[in-house]
């Protein structure tokens, strides 16, 4: 594969993430943007073309809402796009910047990620109703969680895996995020605290599973050139995959995610990597329940099929483990405003991999990193991988 | 905000502040103090207190699918109480829910056969709220079931009854439960759930 | 410009659809407006879409938007030379959606399997079909994919509230606030009048579109809206926001559209030859301010700034590109926006619209046609299928196929979309057929 140019990660910037923000969608977009654009010293006329990732319209209450939401993003008089691949948006909207500039059609991009989820009423889970086949599934009075329950049992039932293993995820990233400024639920718990916690749609209990919220997070991509002459530390994009499965979700093996393997394979081959396990320094996987990390560890062949419970365990995916996860503290710990909790991974691989990511830096010297993101009908992956 | 006396127009009010000055009344990090992150948290006491303005709008969008081809075929099995499946003649597959096109050889699917209203769980969660998100009395068994008669791994999501929670296993056999003829509409609530066989 | 080798090309078309659907629903027995109807007993009323290169618009009913879609994409794969398109590699899939259209909140998800899609790259991005074809353009000239499908359906048949949704796009707190139970065609109202003001056109050109439009229509097998009118007609039709009339707004209709692109290597080797390739020689898109109140309403500057770039890409002058371009199929959602998409695209001078309508310029048989499919007028307002179904009409001119619609020479084409009320967003495509 020749990719046409080199990109490179040279600004990122979020806002708090919150279960109700005051600030609308557009100045949440607004506050990551400009911040991503300030780190890199440059102004938005240096920017030449804008990409926005947001999830369903139903949150913020707009229809059309990437059109809404654009001036907020910096993206007046400028080609413009939304991306949406449910979930998976977060780190997907990168990928669409990356294109834009590794084409050549453009130095720069701004890649702005929101989501205002407090907007809906009485609560954000209502948005996800509309998800399901409006003939065959909506009729039997649907809840989002119910798929998320039904993978977490088959995922348990093949492999053998306790509900206490998977609570270890969401004690790890819930700490992990007592470092990072931005959290929500940063929290000091034990496994003990997870499995008392109450069943949602069980096996998911209330904190296995990660809050709505409101945030915006964003990143400014150039091309090498540019890249070289505004950034001291730039972090080049060397990988990127996406894949997504079937519609068909009850016609699926839900133990693993296929959808992931391809993704990730995708992501490997263009940045040249052979050995994952080895390669890759750091991770940011898609953990908005604590099944999900080890679930996706397993997709991106980062573990064994049913044996990323194990290395859990055994404290492999600390901060100061050999191989951090999550260092963050995930969607678990920082929050899930859900585009904005993909693009905040991206920012954090770029933040490690510049060794800016102050008390939260990993111990291992970090070259390589790679983030995720999951969505749709559990059906979803994007992937990118960056390296220093 | 309060009215002001004797400003004018174009005169800059920022430092007076609002009634409520957000950044003055919120306990939360206020925007790019102390570090460089904006957010102004809004917490329940300050929508109840009213300390914020807001607006509502309310919003229903009604739809009237083309079930299409397939799924057309699968309701009028369901209200004559039958479950209806497509068969690939490439990979022989029998599809449910079914579909005229194959999706892993993009081949034109157009046999129909009935498949069986007896199968075995999959996998199962038992959910303690509802649509939205808020908590029920009762628990509801939702499961994915493989239905006999259709190709391996072929399954629909239903949901389960006359079982207890803790009696449910993966890989139990359950058969549908149908309404009566006469109040069979051609929906999936056709089928009311299913029970252990 | 882009230099021959590294050029990108559109080998395959396909087209499923109705022109009538439940557009004519008079005739059928009402269902009620519930979230799920049924729709069954389909068994009946099968009648089976042509599946040769020439789109038509002949199916059924009946047809779900997933199966329109299957149909579309099988049109385009055999079109294209893909004999088996499970098979391909370094391939990519994208979709133009918008939620509320669709009706599922994340529509994405339902779009893989009927494109042949299953575990590959697929995407949406919520925008008009023209951005998904510039998104793959993008994708296959950053070396990522040599082949990337592109999709993008109406099935508005199925949507009961059309009205509220096209109102739910308008800002929750500033336009919506005004007055709860706006039109927004308002919208469409102020920019024709600021735009008439400004300009100098004439209400009665604008009504000329209307007779145009729907006249050329008459010979598209693709179009739902055809007829012979006369421009007192249209302008003694129900004013619905002053000064557009009920005749000047086009009406929704279904279809599904699939167009393959490739490098120009991998075009060579799906086609044979050069035969049947159209070129993408420039593409540009761009927002203006999603405030109303605050843009120039009177010219449509994203369609200037997007055509601007596209024309650069191509290496058109700007001074006069007319001269480059054979024909052109731009957004005419409403009657005044070809006169002010022609103005922003530089056809003419602004202006000047008005008097090229008036003189037949822009006819069939004029020195630049204008939307001689019918366009939305005339086939239908496909929403965010509207651009990529302009490719298609563009690709079909091109290819010397568009039957009796045919503009005879037609060697370059520009495509232009706008995504509609209450935006002012829009994209510009360059196509053409030349191979020297
Ligand atoms: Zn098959």
């Amino acid at each position: 594969m020749i990719i046409k140019r080199k990109v490179a990660v040279v600004g990122a910037g979020m806002t708090l993430f919150r279960r109700r923000m005051l600030e609308t969608g557009k100045e949440m977009c607004f506050e990551a943007a400009s911040m991503a654009v300030e780190s890199a010293g440059v102004s938005i006329r240096d920017v030449d073309a804008v990409v926005l990732g947001s999830a369903p319209d139903a949150f913020d209450g707009v229809h059309m809402k990437g059109e809404y939401l654009l001036d907020g993003a910096g993206a007046v008089g400028k080609p413009y796009t939304r991306v949406f691949v449910g979930g998976g948006t977060g780190v997907f909207a990168p990928i669409a910047g990356w294109w834009h500039v590794a084409s050549g059609l453009f130095d720069t991009c701004l890649v702005v990620c929101e989501e205002k989820m407090s907007s809906l009423h009485p609560h954000p889970q209502h948005a996800f109703w509309g998800i399901f086949d409006h003939t065959l599934e909506r009729p039997l009075g649907v809840n989002l969680l119910w798929i998320f329950a039904l993978e977490m049992r088959r995922y348990m039932h093949l492999y053998g895996i306790s509900e206490e293993e998977i609570a270890y995820v969401a004690v790890k990233n819930k700490r992990n995020a007592l470092d990072h400024p931005c959290a929500q639920l940063a929290a000091r718990i034990t496994v003990e605290d997870v499995m008392r916690s109450e069943p949602i749609v069980w096996p998911i209990k209330r904190l296995d599973s990660s809050p709505p919220s409101d945030g915006a997070a964003a990143v400014l991509l150039a091309s090498e050139d540019t890249a070289r002459k505004i950034c001291k530390e730039p972090v080049w994009i060397d990988g990127v995959g996406w894949s997504i499965d079937s519609a068909y979700w009850t016609n699926r093996e839900l133990a693993y995610p296929a959808y992931l393997a391809e993704a990730a394979r995708m992501a490997y081959r263009m940045a040249g990597i052979e050995e994952p396990r080895r390669e890759i320094d750091v991770a940011e996987v898609y953990d908005p329940f604590s099944y999900k990390e080890l679930h996706h560890l397993e997709g991106l062949g980062l573990a064994d099929k049913g044996k990323a419970a194990e290395i859990t365990v055994a404290g492999i995916t600390e901060r100061d483990g050999d191989m951090p996860v999550n260092p963050s503290g995930g969607l678990l710990g920082v929050g899930n405003p859900i585009a904005a909790a993909g693009m905040m991974k991206v920012c954090e691989i770029f933040w490690q991999l510049s060794g800016n990511a102050g008390k939260r830096q990993v111990k291992k010297d970090a070259r390589t990193g790679l983030a995720q993101a999951w969505g749709d009908l559990m059906q979803f992956s994007s992937v990118i991988i960056m390296r220093s | 905000m309060r009215e002001e006396e004797g400003v004018k127009d174009g005169q800059d009010i920022s430092a007076k502040g609002m009634e409520h000055d957000p950044v003055e009344h919120n306990n939360s990090k206020s925007k790019r103090s102390s570090n460089n992150y904006a957010g102004i948290e809004v917490r329940e006491d300050d929508l109840r207190d009213g300390r914020y303005m807001s607006i509502r709008y309310s919003a229903r969008f009604r739809y009237r699918w083309d079930t299409g081809i397939a799924v057309g075929r699968f309701l009028e099995g369901l209200r004559n109480g039958k479950i209806v499946g497509s068969r690939c003649k490439v990979c022989k597959r029998v599809l449910v829910p079914p579909r005229i096109f194959c999706e892993l050889d993009f081949a034109q699917v157009d046999e129909w056969v009935y498949v069986g209203d007896t199968g075995s769980v999959n996998t199962y969660s038992i959910s303690y709220i509802d649509k939205q998100a808020r908590r029920i009395s009762n628990p509801v068994i939702v499961a994915v079931i493989e239905l006999d008669g259709a190709s391996q791994g072929m399954g629909i999501m239903h949901l389960l009854g006359e079982v207890r929670p803790e009696d449910v296993h993966i890989g139990m056999r359950v058969k549908a439960v149908w309404k009566s003829r006469e109040e069979r509409r051609g929906a999936i609530t056709d089928i009311m759930y299913f029970k252990p066989l | 410009m882009i230099p021959k080798g590294e050029r990108i090309g559109i080998v395959g078309v396909g087209y499923a659809g109705l022109a009538d659907t439940k557009v004519r629903s008079a005739q059928e027995p009402s269902h009620t407006a519930s979230s799920t109807t049924n729709t069954a007993s389909a068994s009946t009323n099968t009648t089976t879409t042509t599946t040769t290169p020439t789109p038509t618009a002949a199916t059924s009913i009946r047809y779900s938007y997933k199966e329109l879609m299957f149909l579309a994409a099988r049109m385009a794969y055999e079109d294209a030379g893909i004999v088996d398109v499970r098979s391909k590699d370094r391939i990519s899939f994208i979709c133009s959606t918008e939620d509320f259209w669709e009706g599922n909140m994340i529509s994405d998800e339902y779009m893989p399997d009927q494109l042949g899609a299953v575990l590959r790259p697929l995407c949406t991005v919520a925008a008009d079909g023209l951005y998904g074809l510039i998104t793959g353009f993008m994708q296959i000239r950053s070396g990522l994919v040599d082949v990337a499908v592109v999709e993008a359906h109406s099935k508005l048949s199925d949507v009961v509230s059309k009205k509220e949704i096209a109102r739910f796009a308008l800002d929750p707190v500033y336009v919506r606030g005004i007055y709860p139970e706006i039109d927004p065609y308002f919208i469409a109202g102020l920019e024709m009048n600021r735009f008439l003001y400004e300009t100098g056109n004439s209400r009665e050109s604008c009504a000329k579109v209307v007779s145009k439009n729907k006249g050329n229509a008459l010979a598209n097998p693709r179009a739902c809206y055809a007829s012979s009118v006369d421009i007192s007609l249209v302008l003694s039709s129900p004013i619905v926001a002053y000064p557009l009339t009920s005749m000047e707004i086009s009406s929704y209709a279904d279809a599904s559209i699939v167009v393959v692109l490739a490098s120009e290597h991998k075009a060579r080797m799906l086609k044979g030859s050069t035969d049947g390739i159209v070129w993408i020689d420039g593409v540009g898109w761009c927002s203006d301010t999603p405030w109303i109140n605050d843009r120039n309403l009177a010219d449509a500057l994203y369609a200037s700034l997007a055509a601007e770039m596209a024309y650069k890409m191509a290496g058109i002058e700007m001074d006069e590109p007319s001269k480059y371009i054979d024909l052109a199929e731009i957004d005419d959602t409403f009657s005044y926006k070809e006169l002010q998409h022609m103005e922003a695209l530089r056809l003419c001078r602004k202006g000047e619209a008005s008097r090229l309508v008036e003189d037949g310029c822009t006819a069939m048989d004029g020195y630049m046609p204008v939307n001689p499919s019918g366009g939305s007028l005339g086939v239908g307002y496909l929403v965010e299928a509207t651009g990529l179904h302009r490719v298609l009409e563009a690709v079909l001119q091109l290819r010397g196929m568009a039957g009796s619609m045919q503009v005879h020479g037609a060697r370059r084409a520009v495509v232009q979309s706008w995504r509609g009320l209450p935006t002012a967003s829009g994209a510009v495509a360059i196509l053409s057929s030349n191979d020297s």
